[in-house]
């Protein structure tokens, strides 16, 4: 467990600012506790600071998850969003999905083309479950 | 008037003795266990003396329960038997009777040595032997192995020169050789079972041994070494034609510590959000720019490439390709490829298409 290198938070919130914009300060400086962001086998995790110093006594091979899970670096360092950042995101979201084509683009194109990435769906939770921690 | 003093006196003098004898002597309900050998006390008694779940009162009430226990002990120890020791009055403590804890955990056994390996493999049992042996030339006993022992090669005065060796020879020097060997063997034989018992890896033979099986990785571990295993440390080594640099063992990167200062990290934090934000818009603008000037540029290009080709006249079948270079046609090559005939140009073409696959 580590805290995330100026390069993985600029990443992370880089992909976060996406989904919830500037509202990223609201999750980062938090009214009601201290809460951060830790790296462990490559997954980000936001944990609060309480349960952060209780977590640390676990050593690396048997600690499975710690707070939530807000998604895992690649091995080529991107950063995936997982569904089960959903509750940390919703309040704060701006849309729901990564535009594929321009706004011009979308209003020419036919009907079968892609226009919207897909992200993240609530189905994830029974899909992913092997892999979602 | 005396007679008042007095009474006043004894009462209170009586009246000092109960004091005392209240300080000392504490209720409990339940007695207290004693285990003076280790100078403990155990108190059964239930908590309900205690009122208050938190704050200043519970730390009074804990100091006075403290202070009751703490009495009832020391006039436990008052009863002991007691002796002088210089110029102080000790208690003897009885043995104690509470068995404390292991300290540190129970010994692992050692692995079993080279020789004790393989007398297990064969079946060999240790023979008792007499430490004392009868030596002939001191007559006297003398024991088998160690200082002043019974045959010691060493301690010759007269050596006869073996048949085949060379006369010249110092046969004692010979022997004392031998001796030193026999020692510095024995030492190491017994530092590789305690490095096998340790599972520590002696640097000699971290894969490294001069005969005998080795892997692939073992080799190339080997080669790294002896690479690096320089005066230069490696720096001024020849390599094969086809050989590649050695890789560097490369930096080990540091991060913040686990629990470091969180307001130092939540600041950084925000300080970097701020300078997203407000990146945001400037790198737009310069981007939007830098995609308006190529477009220019690439409908330029097709003019000039289109009034040229109307002059030229020849009619080229082959594609352009600025597609496949990517940064737009420049008409460097494109002027070449005018030239030369379709049939010549279309081998270069391919070749060139190769080069640009690549």
């Amino acid at each position: 467990m580590r805290p995330l290198t100026e390069e993985e938070t600029s990443t992370l919130f880089q992909k976060l600012s996406k989904y919830i914009g500037e509202n990223i300060q609201l999750l980062v400086d938090r009214p009601d506790g201290t809460y951060c962001f830790r790296l462990h086998k490559d997954r980000v995790y936001y944990v609060s600071e309480k349960i952060l110093k209780l977590a640390v006594n676990i050593s690396r091979e048997k600690l499975v998850s710690l707070g939530t899970c807000f998604g895992k670096f690649t091995k080529t360092q991107k950063f995936r969003l997982h569904i089960t950042a959903l509750d940390y995101l919703a309040p704060y979201a701006k849309g729901f999905g990564v535009a594929a084509k321009s706004t011009q683009d979308c209003r020419k194109v036919d009907p079968m083309a892609i226009v919207v990435f897909h992200q993240a769906d609530i189905g994830e939770y029974v899909r992913h479950e092997d892999t979602l921690i | 008037m005396e007679a008042r003093s007095a009474e006043e006196l004894l009462a209170r003098a009586e009246r000092a003795e109960a004091e005392k004898l209240r300080l000392i002597t504490v209720h409990k309900d339940l007695e207290l266990e004693f285990d003076l050998g280790n100078l403990l006390a155990t108190d059964r008694n239930p908590p309900t003396g205690l009122r208050q779940r938190s704050g200043p009162g519970l730390e009074a009430q804990l100091r006075g329960l403290a202070r009751d226990n703490v009495q009832l002990l020391i006039n436990q120890l008052w009863q002991l038997p007691s002796e002088r020791v210089e110029e102080a009055v000790v208690a003897r403590l009885p043995e104690p009777s509470l068995r404390l804890p292991r300290e540190k955990p129970l010994p692992k056994p050692r692995p079993l040595t080279r020789w004790q390996q393989f007398a297990q493999l064969k079946g060999i049992r240790p023979r008792k032997k007499t430490s004392l042996v009868w030596d002939e030339a001191s007559k006297q006993w003398r024991r088998r192995w160690g200082y002043q022992r019974a045959r010691d090669d060493t301690k010759e005065w007269l050596i006869e020169v073996p048949g085949g060796a060379d006369p010249d020879e110092d046969q004692f020097a010979k022997r004392l050789q031998a001796k030193k060997e026999r020692v510095a063997r024995n030492e190491l034989n017994r530092l590789r079972n305690i490095a096998r018992a340790h599972k520590v890896q002696l640097p000699s033979q971290g894969g490294m041994h001069p005969t005998g099986y080795q892997s692939r990785a073992e080799l190339g571990k080997a080669m790294q070494v002896a690479k690096v295993s320089t005066a230069s440390v490696g720096r001024f080594q020849e390599r094969l034609p086809k050989e590649k640099p050695p890789r560097g063992p490369g930096k080990k990167r540091q991060f913040q510590p686990n629990i470091g200062d969180f307001a130092a990290e939540k600041k950084s934090q925000l300080e970097l959000i701020r300078v997203m934000n407000s990146k945001k818009p400037r790198m737009d603008v310069t981007r939007a720019t830098n995609k308006q000037m190529r477009e220019e540029d690439r409908e330029e290009a097709a003019k000039k490439r289109k009034v040229a080709k109307g002059r030229g006249g020849k009619r080229k079948g082959r594609p352009l390709g600025p597609g496949g270079k990517g940064k737009g046609g420049p008409p460097g090559p494109g002027g070449k490829r005018k030239g030369r005939p379709p049939g010549l140009g279309g081998k270069k073409g391919q070749r060139q298409g190769g080069k640009r696959r690549k």
